[in-house]
């Protein structure tokens, strides 16, 4: 492959396209509301009006607005058509000629989308994820080639430097610190791990983009492996997304095959090979040093750091760690430079952040905003405040290991900072909406059961913590409680997060502390009063 | 020696009936495909457990003899990961979502209902073995919450009755 290849395949891409393209959305979301059927309707129904020279029908990933799908775009009108069913399709291609119809259309130009600014999920919707193609057309591997050709690995971990960009993971830790951590060690064999292990219950966003877009995440893969000197890469992901590892699979065959993985990519001297690991269903496994125990084949338990995974990784060789987001950051930064990038979003966390909307929301769906974008701008105007109208009570954002957001704090604007300021993190963007007839003290022990559960034993604080933290607020929930169990559970809060190895224990607490915080009245109505005589200690039922 | 003597111990009570099971030598294709490295563990328990619906014992055995690993490295990694079953299932499977948005949206309450009518806990499988009930930590499809799988069919918007009546379908039909 060399740059005339691949500008005369976008070349063709683009001559082969007709006067319409019917895009039916195929990701996970809308596929579970038939969309498939839909996509095999619309082929059929255009056929038999003959529009076969006219009309493309295209399968392509997430359109964003998953409660009305199936979900059906027309180019170039510009309409969307919702909750499109397979009997509804010869009427949708009727309209093509002119013919009115009283099929649902979503409005384009509400909230829901004109707020939304698209870098990562720039392609969702619009490119077949089950074809290169596809993709090169929308200057896919554009980005890869300028990168090989024109530029040094340092001019490269410099370039995501300069950005700003940070971890999409959570943590939010810078990725250029991060990329020339790994790229200054001496290694002669280095690895580029790709954490597509999203297990925040609620949050779907790496999801969508291996659906929609997986040769993005591929390309930004190889630059990273470029920046760093790497030779192998893994994608860990999770084996609840069958749909997502087999697009991945697909892609993968197809840019080995268009040489843009294997040996000599981009016939530059640059080696570079990807495989998928499919995970086995373990939360734990998305912490960076237990992901890596279970590409070795073993129990996925996190171990001590120092060392970090940059100086001593898989089999014990450095190994730069990502999430799916952050490497879909990095062809876009490459092609349009870091100063673009850095112009986007607030002073300490640039560019986009994509978020899962979901709950008790009237509009569930995928968005991306620039960072410091009001919350209230986000569920208010965007997600269309809660349904039958109800009154939003909190967000709940970072899944087990978040916290609960008030209402009264809406105005605070999504950054890494603000929101842990607020007790919370901006975790991987699952962002839940509860509204009045949520009860808040069960939804910290629905978090604290989940982390209960999905703790690997490994050390005490959490393995034990977390289990007496649920039984506490099992009583409390049971009206069992006293005062006395409140201030156990808030010491006990503080015991597991100072004192646990890994991220999981550290920030199980989190969403009890946030509860608790800014919503005490919840726990006070249904504690007991506390006994005159201090009663014995009432055994502790965990196992240690 | 130690890891020596296990081997073969492991090896003498490796099961016959790998010699007639066609899925025996199916699954030793795909070790061999990975050349037997011990690192292909998970990748192997994932292949047996699609050729077997579930990892019983002498599998595991037959696992750890042929990618040299002791017994109870097998049996770690299998009972670690919630994805594997060392018990088989029933003829009909039903996760549901237990994810936060699925939660929020009554998913709970459909746990309880199936509950209620077959007996059985999540992650349980009825007397008869027809029918398997379980919950899944969030498989992403939030945007359509409460979310059920139905025999590997997500399915969208479930409330109780709509489960009860699914379910009841299958075991009417007995099949």
């Amino acid at each position: 492959m060399v740059l005339e290849e691949l500008v005369q395949i976008k070349e063709q891409e683009l001559a082969s396209r007709k006067k319409f393209t019917l895009r039916c959305c195929l990701a996970a979301g809308c596929v579970s509301s038939n969309a498939q059927a839909v996509k095999d309707a619309l082929d059929r129904a255009v056929k038999e009006a003959g529009l076969e020279k006219e009309v493309e029908v295209r399968g392509v990933g997430c359109m964003r607005l998953c409660c009305e799908g199936p979900l059906v775009a027309v180019d170039p009108a510009e309409v969307l058509f919702e909750k499109v069913a397979p009997a509804d399709c010869d009427a949708l291609v009727a309209t093509l000629k002119g013919v009115p119809s009283q099929l649902k259309r979503g409005d384009l130009t509400a909230p829901f989308f004109k707020h939304q600014l698209s870098i990562v999920l720039e392609n969702c919707g619009l490119v077949d994820p089950d074809r290169i193609e596809s993709y090169i057309a929308a200057d896919g591997y554009l980005a890869l080639r300028n990168v090989l050709r024109e530029m040094t690995p340092q001019e490269v971990v410099q370039l995501v430097t300069r950005s700003g960009l940070r971890g999409r993971g959570g943590a939010g830790y810078p990725t250029g610190l991060k990329w020339a951590t790994v790229a200054k060690t001496t290694s002669s064999r280095k690895f580029v791990i790709c954490n597509a292990d999203e297990g925040d219950p609620g949050a779907f966003m790496d999801r969508s983009v291996l659906e929609s877009d997986p040769h993005r995440v591929i390309e930004g893969m190889i630059i990273a492996a470029y920046a760093v000197g790497a030779d192998q890469g893994f994608i860990y992901v999770r084996a609840e997304y069958p749909l997502a590892i087999q697009r991945l699979q697909t892609a993968i065959r197809q840019a080995k095959q268009y040489g843009l993985l294997g040996s000599g990519v981009f016939e530059s001297p640059f080696n570079f090979n990807i495989e998928i690991r499919i995970g086995a269903g373990a939360f734990v496994c998305g912490e960076e040093t237990a992901l890596m125990a279970s590409i070795e084949g073993r129990r996925g338990q996190p171990r001590p750091r120092p060392p970090f995974p940059a100086e001593s990784g898989l089999w014990g060789h450095p190994t730069l760690i990502n999430n799916v987001e952050t490497f879909a950051n990095i062809p876009p930064i490459a092609l349009k430079g870091a100063e673009w990038f850095a112009g986007i979003g607030t002073e300490r966390s640039k560019g986009t952040k994509v978020f899962a909307l979901a709950g008790k929301i009237t509009n569930t769906g995928l968005i991306e905003v620039p960072m410091g974008t009001p919350l209230r701008t986000i569920v208010e105007e965007m997600g269309g405040g809660a349904p039958e109208g109800g009154q939003i009570k909190a967000v709940q954002t970072g899944g087990p290991s978040g916290g609960c957001i008030p209402a009264s704090q809406l105005d605070t604007p999504v950054d890494y900072e603000s929101l842990a300021k607020l007790g919370s993190i901006m975790g991987s963007g699952g962002m839940i909406v509860m509204d009045q007839t949520t009860n808040m003290v069960d939804v910290a022990r629905f978090f604290m059961e989940f982390c209960m559960d999905e703790s690997c034993g490994k050390c005490v604080p959490c393995r034990a913590g977390t289990v007496q933290m649920h039984h506490l607020l099992r009583k409390v929930m049971d009206r069992k409680a006293t005062s006395r169990d409140l201030a156990k559970l808030e010491e006990l809060c503080d015991m597991v997060k100072n004192t646990s190895l890994c991220g999981l224990g550290q920030t199980a607490p989190n969403p009890v502390l946030s509860t608790l915080r800014y919503f005490r009245n919840e726990y006070l109505e249904l504690l007991q009063p506390a006994p005159k005589q201090p009663a014995a200690v009432a055994p502790a039922t965990g196992i240690f | 020696m130690i890891l020596a003597k296990s081997r073969n111990r492991v090896s003498a009570s490796t099961p016959p009936k790998a010699a007639g099971d066609k899925r025996y030598k199916i699954l030793e294709t795909q070790m061999k495909r990975f050349q037997y490295r011990q690192d292909a563990l998970i990748e192997v328990l994932h292949r047996a457990q699609e050729l077997f619906g579930f990892l019983d014992h002498d599998l595991m055995r037959h696992i750890a003899h042929h990618l040299r690993l002791p017994p109870s490295r097998v049996f770690g990694v299998a009972t670690f990961y919630h994805f594997f079953n060392l018990k088989p299932k029933g003829a009909h499977s039903c996760v549901i979502c237990m994810g936060t948005a699925c939660y929020v949206k009554g998913a709970d309450k459909v746990v309880a209902a199936l509950e209620k009518e077959y007996g059985i806990k999540a992650g349980e499988t009825t007397e008869d073995g027809k029918f398997s009930l379980a919950t899944a930590r969030c498989i992403g499809a939030c945007g359509i919450a409460p979310a059920v799988v139905y025999d590997g069919v997500v399915t969208a918007r479930q409330t109780p009755e709509s489960a009860l009546e699914i379910v009841k379908g299958w075991l009417r039909h007995g099949s």
